[in-house]
């Protein structure tokens, strides 16, 4: 097990340079001048535009300079704004907002997903499994921001439930609506995987041996079969984090909430590059080590994996 | 952008008439084929899925093709006066923040959220499947190498990753751009993100099928590896594809019409849903039409083509039902 | 042969199981399939009755409806009647039905690779029913989980308890299934094709310890098959199924040295023998009928080389032979009266 982890830790590597290599390409790609609109109408004085571009090496061919960058960032520099603000305090800021979200929306989508899936396995076909049914399909369909529109409207103006805007350090109550606008795609993802799950273990062997068994069927099916049929649930809600909090950009937009995907949004618009190429780089972390933690707990849910 | 038909390793065997060349070598798999296509066809007939989401997509594509035939008014017309009027006998769906008339522009915005669905798609599972079959048929360095090379795009969040690139593309205009570029653009940017997709499907489809019996005699015989890729490999993997391609299209529209709610996809002068909902976004609480009508037919037609995908894979696979 | 002797003198009232005339439809939006058409049977304490036949023969559904396992839909029981010690099952509440399953009627099944649970070790499946059904404590449980695989002679069984089924062999499989069970002590065991899966020379261990754990248990054992060459050592009765109905019942020896049915005859003759090295192996020919459409008259008929008239058009009753043979073949008597 720990080799087959230093196997794949090793692989993340090309993967993370690739990923934030395009990034960083990107950005610094954007023709046109960077400095343009950062100092006013008058335009940056020479000192200055001389001075930054000796700080991000942007004299230097692009590869050069984005090994000196990740240099940078591997040593915990994440960089400074044009304006001279350390990225790493941006994110420091608004990273726990959006993992806040994140987590409320993984949690939103498990317990709502889940127990959709479970119940109208068991149920059989009727009117909760229709009615299920027809649901995912329409959240899959509707683009998240369309949702997140729909509820912010008859939630925040109509019925006035909640204010249509969450404060600048919003609690977990504020990020309650938003969450579940962020996990709603998921959430009919994981209550079709667990439906399809259950139904494939319903009429699995072993089923049929623990009721010969003559367990309570309680335990038959919250025991034997659950434990199961979550096997891929589990796995899946694991990579939907990384996904989560990659994807929040357009939940957070709507809801102005003051998240990284707001930040990176800005920043882009803004051109500045370093904070774009810096929360990227974060995201794709988050994203590959979950991919690898899922891969380790697969493992350990379900005994006949064995990696090595 | 999660990759719903990958959970799926079931082979599906491919459509009968790519294998009617092949009739005189193999008669027995023909017929099986042939059956197995055949029985998801008679299938599918009987699903009502199916039939709404089939005439559904017959109605847009014939609204997408001839929308003048649908509405007589002209879409970028704006009558300051009647600004965001509600709707009335004289239009329908009333009227927009300039003026104009939303149910022409819901009418002429179909075809360009159809066509950079369909585009992208297209772009996105030809990529990802010739690489698939590539990786999966090669084995070995080229397949691993070839799946680190996917995993570089997929670790790239969806939006994100289509924001960056598109306003990499956007920098570069100079001035108003034309509509074929504007559409190019989101084209190119939804299928560079989204072919890691199609390649995982078709990678394992492609695996799966080499390992079939017949593959290995084609190899004994001393068939090139181009005639094994396209003659055995690829109608055998090919039905996992498409069922996530149809969905997937579903899902672009969706796609295209997030990014141009962000500013970064179409934009005038053509007309898309995404940028009807853009702009309705200021007049969400004095005008909530703006929003109801493109956000009405958006949402339709995602769900026609998900429900169309459902619907083959369902019969397709028969442990499903 | 004490069991042979019992068996003589058992009255209903003593039979452990008797299953009469039990009919069990599979319905489907489509059709309706006859799985099972009056099957009957009976098994004493300390008996073991083989059901023979091929598959689809409706003997997993007998043995299932027996259990109360059969998914219900697709099947229905349309009628007959199941008694275990003289209570009908069929009537009975689940509630009383699930007391009786692991506690007096337990079964093992084919494929023991699927019938275990992967995530479970197999010493937590075995412990499970002591935990639930005997309010043992984990660790006692646990305890008793190492005596059931010492029992049916798995060595290091200490340490086995504690690994997953897939990191058992076939036969230790098969073993561990065995133990579970019998945890509960029940006194008729049905057993669905337990060596199928296995290796020939591992198919003799299993049914070597079956035997021997009924003979220490005075247990009733019901031993499903498709292969008479497994149970000619070990069976005191055999049941031959087709198409849902009982083809015929005779003692294993009578029906060894005298099929009463054409059909025995053809299963007989499919067994590799090593005296008539050299002939072909005969095998029955066509498919046995599909069960929503059963030929009329005898449901052999199609495949049977005996075939007339008579068989096409009436379906010959299960008619009493005498010495305890039953058979349904208009054909019967002059069969078993043949040198």
């Amino acid at each position: 097990m720990g080799r087959y982890i230093l196997r794949r830790l090793l692989q993340l590597i090309p993967v993370f340079i690739g990923t934030t290599f395009i990034i960083y390409a990107l950005v610094w790609a954007i023709p046109g001048n960077p400095f343009a609109g950062k100092c006013g109408s008058r335009g940056c004085p020479p000192t200055y535009i001389a001075e930054m571009t000796q700080q991000y090496n942007l004299d230097d061919p692009i590869y050069v300079s984005y090994f000196k960058y990740l240099g940078d960032l591997l040593t915990g520099n994440f960089g400074e704004t044009y304006s001279g603000i350390e990225v790493s305090t941006l994110i420091q800021n608004a990273y726990p907002v959006t993992l806040k979200l994140a987590l409320i929306a993984l949690v939103i989508e498990g317990v709502i997903g889940i127990s959709a899936g479970v119940l109208t396995a068991l149920r059989g076909k009727g009117f909760l499994d229709s009615l299920v049914l027809a649901s995912t399909l329409f959240l899959i369909a509707i683009p998240v921001f369309v949702t997140g529109f729909v509820l912010q409207y008859l939630l925040g103006v109509q019925l006035e439930w909640i204010d249509p805007s969450v404060s600048s350090d919003p609690g977990i109550g504020e990020l309650i609506l938003p969450g579940f606008v962020l996990g709603s795609l998921s959430m009919a993802y994981i209550s079709r995987l667990s439906r399809t799950s259950m139904l494939e273990n319903k009429s699995a062997d072993y089923i049929r041996t623990a009721t010969a068994k003559g367990l309570a069927p309680r335990r038959v099916v919250g025991i034997h079969m659950l434990r199961n049929s979550l096997i891929p649930v589990v796995t899946f809600l694991g990579t939907d984090l990384g996904a989560l909090m990659g994807g929040a950009i357009v939940t957070e937009g709507i809801f102005n909430i003051p998240g990284i995907g707001g930040l990176v949004y800005d920043a882009i618009l803004g051109q500045e590059g370093t904070t774009v190429t810096a929360v990227v780089a974060l995201l794709v972390m988050v994203y590959l080590l979950m991919n690898l933690l899922v891969d380790v707990l697969y493992a350990a849910l379900d005994p006949r994996i064995r990696y090595d | 952008m999660t990759d719903s038909g990958e959970a799926r390793q079931s082979v599906l065997e491919p459509s009968a008439t790519t294998e009617e060349s092949e009739a005189g070598t193999a008669p027995r798999k023909t017929e099986k084929q042939r059956g197995l296509w055949g029985e998801a066809w008679r299938d599918l007939r009987r699903r009502p899925l199916f039939i709404a989401s089939a005439i559904l997509i017959a109605i847009l594509l014939v609204i997408a093709a001839f929308p003048g035939l649908f509405a007589s008014a002209d879409p970028n017309t704006q009558l300051l006066s009647k600004a965001r009027q509600d709707p009335s006998g004289e239009a329908w769906f009333g009227y927009d923040h300039l003026g104009r008339d939303i149910y022409a522009r819901v009418i002429h915005g179909a075809r360009a959220s159809i066509i950079v669905g369909v585009f992208s798609t297209l772009l996105a599972v030809l990529l990802g499947s010739l690489i698939g079959l590539v990786g999966g048929y090669f084995g070995g360095k080229t397949d691993s190498s070839l799946s680190r090379f996917a995993e570089i795009f997929l670790g790239l969040p969806f939006v994100l990753g289509a924001i960056v690139i598109l306003s990499t593309f956007n920098a570069g205009i100079e001035g108003n751009p034309g509509t074929v570029r504007v559409m190019t653009q989101v084209v190119v940017t939804i299928g560079i993100l989204a072919w890691p997709i199609s390649m995982r499907i078709m990678r394992s489809a492609a695996i799966t099928s080499k390992q079939q019996d017949y593959v290995k005699a084609a190899k004994a015989l001393g068939a090139s590896h181009g005639r094994i890729i396209f003659r055995h490999i690829l109608p055998n993997s090919v039905a996992p594809v498409m069922v996530y391609a149809t969905i997937a299209l579903g899902q672009f529209i969706g796609l295209e019409a997030t990014l141009s709610y962000l500013g970064l996809g179409l934009r005038a002068p053509v007309v898309s849903w995404g940028i009807m909902i853009s702009d309705s976004q200021n007049y969400l609480f004095s005008a909530p039409h703006m929003l109801l009508f493109p956000a009405m037919f958006l949402v339709i037609t995602v769900l026609a083509f998900v429900m169309l995908g459902d619907a083959v894979r369902d019969a397709l696979d028969p442990k499903q039902s | 042969m004490s069991t042979k002797d019992e068996k003589a003198g058992g009255s209903p009232e003593s039979r452990l199981l008797e299953v009469d005339d039990l009919h069990v439809e599979f319905r489907s939006r489509e059709e309706t399939a006859h799985v099972l058409n009056g099957v009957s049977y009976h098994v004493d304490a300390g008996e073991t009755l083989a059901v023979l036949g091929e598959s689809g023969s409706g003997k997993s559904v007998t043995a299932q409806t027996v259990m109360g396992i059969l998914d219900t839909p697709p099947g229905h029981v349309t009628g007959g009647s199941i008694r275990y010690r003289g209570e009908e099952m069929l009537s009975a509440t689940e509630q009383r039905r699930r007391e009786l399953r692991g506690e007096n009627t337990a079964m093992i099944f084919q494929d023991a690779l699927s019938a275990l649970n992967p995530v479970f070790t197999v010493g937590f499946q075995i412990a499970e029913q002591f935990r639930f059904r005997r309010g043992m404590s984990r660790k006692d449980a646990m305890a008793k989980a190492v005596e059931m695989l010492d029992m049916v002679q798995i060595p290091n069984a200490g340490q086995r308890v504690k690994e997953f089924p897939h990191q058992f062999s076939g036969g230790m499989r098969q073993r561990a299934m065995i133990a579970m069970s019998l945890a509960l002590d029940p006194d008729l065991l049905i057993a669905d094709e337990p060596t199928t899966a296995l290796d020939v020379t591992v198919q003799a261990q299993i049914m070597d310890l079956l035997d021997e754990l009924r003979r220490e248990r005075d247990m009733g054992l019901v031993l499903i098959t498709h292969d008479l060459g497994v149970v000619a050592e070990v069976a005191d009765r055999i049941v031959v199924m087709y198409a849902g109905r009982i083809m015929e019942q005779a003692d294993a020896h009578s029906l060894y040295s005298q099929p009463g049915h054409p059909y025995t005859e053809g299963l007989m003759e499919s067994i590799p023998r090593l005296d008539m090295k050299g002939h072909e192996l005969a095998s029955i020919k066509g498919l046995p009928p599909n069960p929503s459409d059963t030929p009329p008259g005898c449901p052999f008929h199609p495949r049977c080389h005996r075939a007339e008239d008579e068989c096409r058009e009436k379906r010959p009753e299960l008619h009493d032979l005498g010495a305890g043979r039953l058979s349904a073949c208009h054909f019967a008597e002059e069969l078993i009266s043949r040198d």
